[in-house]
């Protein structure tokens, strides 16, 4: 009977990995002493299916290294161990270990068993002190040898409902050897108490074979926990007290040597071939709304078979049920990829924890919005930047206890991460109450390396900024968790390159707070179609602020170079579409056209174009793909005649229209000066 | 002579006795001269269409067009190759190419004046491109080939429409942009 495991692989893989998250969420809600019973058996039952699953893949070494967690975790369960800090940052660690080890599993790439087996033994350690006998008949189970056995065996109730299948456990045994099965139906019920579906028979069973006690474990592999199952050797006549000793230790015994046989079937591949969970509802609501479309569909089409004017209020309908059909089509696939931004969350208590430790700092950390939605992709590459600015928080931000209490803070300090949408966006917000940045050093720092000018001011916003600088670090003490300086202008470009943006508000001694918008989803946007001579543009909706028909008081010009537009109690600066992209304008008038104004990366703009068109939401196709980047351009779309239409980049844009050392920009205020 | 008449005439001259050790080339007309490209490379050929302008690129760059839903360079291999631009016509084409590059394949758009034929070149016809020293830029040829009597100049479009040429703004650029503002 063989079947191909490796279809099973990949499941197996993604069902380890969210295991480890929930243990790893478990052991952080383990208060210290008190074993909240529940939270242990969901750990529990987490490492048991990995072990299980690992122990069917033929990947011995995550089994066996699972087990003796199981073991640790087993003795918690029922209370003859006491929770202790040690024992969780243990537990901790081993699943680090398992992660790697299953992501090296998937990978098929070599994994490094050192750590793994320095763990293992401070596992082992740790359960020794207390059941050190238990350790002895370990070793003594393994070497147990025999050519006949007595195997006792009662399963649970229940185990037909499991699906396990005690005729097949007899014919593997009947396979390895011979058998001689004696039935017990002493736990018979009368018939008329009795379920058809249960099992109420035990049997003992005399088998004949050389093959090793492990072998015969294998038969019973998924059955052993729910079953009384006693296996002796026959041969070697050991007292009733002896054998139920095996009977106890046997369990630990057979995995922690490597069911060899069983390695070779996993050779199939673990390729990165990602997939999405989606629930039901999702798909559900998908189903509906294809089976509303192909009824607006066949309603179109008797309509358009002998069509004549009359019915053309009718087709006009129709039309707009297709709109909003083929719309809310799109929305509820767009939903698919979206996934809570818990995903990226989850991994902060466990930085928390460690880092905490690690310091010797109180930390608390508070998290809200976890159900905030976000697709997958944008999701995947938040993560690093979000845990760079986490533990930046943390290393940085928070202080030593007694330095907050002699501030008259409390002692722990609070890390508060917060997911919200607004607008087309997903904000998430970093908020700490540890020292805050300190602006003179910044200032002080970037005049040292010359990002600042001797005597120029700078706004809060913009010294604040300045952490983004790559090689700015101003941590006096390099750690290993942060101060290095790389990293800010990483965790900014990543976002950038999201389409986002980050930003930074701090007061000194209170606490600083990074915000990171993100669009929702990098495939469709909302966007305002805009002309500029016999081109349209789109730009994103989402950066519009208010669209004006300029004053010509409100204009200002800075030295025949810049010009800024005043907006109520603002300097804007403008940028004229036209001379950014080199195209030929209808109006080069600031009067006669419009002033878009537009916000990006905390900066405004008013954006000069001849004249608004239409609102629509565009399909964004990457123009890198075929092409390269494009300054100033974040893609383009397909208009609904079929020609493409670039999308503006706005950040992009007002970054590039400042810097004075775009050669056409000199050269065009130049000739203007001229 | 329209494309749709052409395409059925080129593969007339594909004889069926000595294909196998022989490649094919799909040759265009640009002022006067025939140039070969690999056909496989060749997605397909379609008639001049309007594009969209691409911003601060070389003029040689004439825009992106959408090809059923992806979108896709269009360059205008006259201006590429220094040569005088005339107005696209009725016999104006765009070949559009697999471009084969180290982070994957393109897929680009040249502006020819017109398709040719499609010959089939023995490697041993094929002949290694004379070194004219500056005076003439060698390096998208990949060789010369005669086919009666004809010289054929097979370019290597791997190297001709890499994506880190395209990144090189010239002079004309700058020149439009003087101009611009000077009308403003």
């Amino acid at each position: 009977m063989t079947i191909d495991m490796s279809q099973f692989l990949q499941t197996f893989y993604e069902e380890s990995f969210e295991g480890l998250d929930v243990m790893e969420n478990g052991l952080l809600n383990l208060n210290t002493g008190e074993a909240d019973a529940e939270e242990i058996n969901t750990i529990f039952r987490a490492a048991h299916s990995i072990k299980g699953g690992s122990g069917t893949f033929g990947l011995s070494d995550v089994a066996n290294f699972t087990h003796i967690l199981e073991t640790l975790l087993d003795e918690m369960r029922d209370g003859r161990r006491t929770v202790t800090q040690e024992a969780v940052n243990l537990l901790l660690q081993s699943v680090d270990i398992l992660r790697g080890m299953l992501g090296s599993c998937r990978d098929e790439s070599e994994y490094d068993h050192n750590d793994a087996n320095a763990l293992h033994k401070k596992l082992e350690a740790l359960l020794g002190q207390e059941s050190s006998t238990e350790t002895t008949t370990t070793e003594s189970a393994e070497s147990i040898k025999s050519e006949a056995w007595r195997i006792k065996f009662r399963p649970d109730e229940n185990v037909l409902r499991t699906g396990n299948d005690v005729v097949r456990m007899m014919s593997l045994l009947a396979e390895l050897g011979e058998i001689e099965v004696e039935a017990d139906i002493s736990g018979l019920p009368s018939i008329h108490d009795m379920d058809a579906e249960a099992s109420y028979l035990g049997w003992t069973i005399k088998f004949y074979s050389k093959c090793s006690i492990d072998e015969i474990k294998e038969v019973f592999e998924w059955v052993e926990d729910e079953s009384d199952l006693v296996i002796e050797p026959v041969a070697s006549g050991k007292t009733g007290a002896e054998s139920q000793k095996t009977e106890e230790c046997v369990p630990e015994g057979q995995l922690s040597t490597p069911a060899k046989k069983r390695t070779q079937t996993t050779s199939a591949s673990g390729k990165d071939t990602s997939s999405i969970r989606v629930g039901v509802d999702k798909v559900d609501s998908i189903i509906n709304m294809v089976g509303e479309l192909v009824i607006t569909q066949s309603m179109l089409n008797e309509l358009g078979t002998g069509f004549d004017m009359s019915k053309l209020p009718l087709l006009l309908d129709g039309l707009s049920e297709l709109e909003r059909n083929t719309r809310e089509l799109q929305e509820n696939v767009m939903r698919i990829r979206m996934l809570p931004i818990s995903f990226v969350f989850n991994r902060f208590p466990r930085l928390a924890h460690d880092l905490g430790q690690k310091l010797e700092k109180k930390i608390e950390l508070k998290m809200s919005g976890e159900h905030t939605e976000l697709d997958k992709t944008v999701m995947e590459k938040i993560g690093d930047p979000m845990v760079h600015l986490v533990r930046n928080s943390l290393d940085h931000g928070i202080e030593l206890p007694e330095v907050r209490r002699k501030a008259g803070k409390p002692e722990t300090g609070t890390v508060h991460l917060n997911a919200y949408h607004k607008g087309g966006n997903i904000i998430i917000e970093i908020i700490d109450d540890g020292a805050g940045l300190n602006k003179e050093k910044i200032l002080a720092k970037a005049r040292k390396q010359g990002l600042v000018g001797e005597d120029e001011v700078l706004s809060d916003e913009k010294i604040y900024d300045l952490v983004f600088q790559p090689g700015f670090s101003t941590a006096e003490v390099v750690s290993d968790v942060s101060g290095r300086g790389v990293g800010m202008d990483v965790v900014r470009r990543n976002i950038l390159s999201l389409g986002g943006s980050v930003e930074v508000q701090s007061e000194e001694g209170k606490g600083s707070q990074f915000t990171i918008r993100l669009p929702l989803t990098l495939a469709i946007l909302d966007g305002q179609l805009v002309k500029v001579g016999e081109q349209t543009y789109i730009v994103p909706l989402v950066s519009i602020i208010e669209s004006s028909q300029a004053k010509k008081e409100n204009i200002n010009a800075i030295a025949g170079k810049a010009e800024l537009y005043r907006l109520r109690d603002e300097y804007i600066p403008v940028v004229r579409l036209y001379k950014s992209f080199n195209i030929k304008p209808d109006t080069t008038e600031l009067t006669k056209g419009l002033l878009v104004v537009v916000e990006g990366d905390g900066q405004r703009a008013g954006l000069f174009v001849d004249d608004l068109l239409g609102q629509q939401q565009v399909v964004i196709k990457s123009l890198e793909s075929n092409f390269r980047r494009v300054d100033g351009v974040s893609g383009a779309t397909i208009l609904g005649d079929g020609t493409v239409a670039l999308i503006l980049d706005v950040p992009g844009l007002i970054r590039f229209s400042q810097e004075p050392s775009r050669l056409h920009l000199v050269g065009s205020s130049g000739n203007e000066a001229a | 002579m329209t494309v749709a008449q052409q395409m059925p005439e080129a593969e007339a001259s594909i004889t069926t006795d000595d294909i196998e050790d022989k490649d094919q080339y799909l040759t265009f007309i640009m002022a006067d001269e025939e140039y070969g490209v690999d056909i496989l490379r060749v997605h397909e050929i379609k008639g001049w269409d309007k594009v969209t302008p691409i911003p601060n690129t070389p003029a040689y760059v004439c825009g992106v067009i959408n090809l059923r839903g992806t979108i896709v360079p269009i360059i205008d291999l006259r201006q590429r190759f220094g040569l005088k631009t005339i107005p696209y016509g009725a016999t104006t084409v765009v070949i559009m190419l697999r471009v084969i590059e180290e982070d994957g394949e393109r897929t680009m758009g040249v502006v020819v004046d017109a398709v040719s034929e499609v010959y089939n070149v023995s490697p041993e016809e094929m002949k290694a491109a004379p070194d004219f020293g500056d005076t003439v830029n060698m390096e998208f040829i990949h060789g010369l080939a005669s086919v009666d009597d004809k010289m054929v100049m097979l370019l290597d479009i791997d190297n001709l429409l890499n994506s880190k040429e395209m990144t090189a703004i010239n002079q004309a650029v700058y020149e439009e942009a003087e101009e611009v503002s000077e009308k403003a």
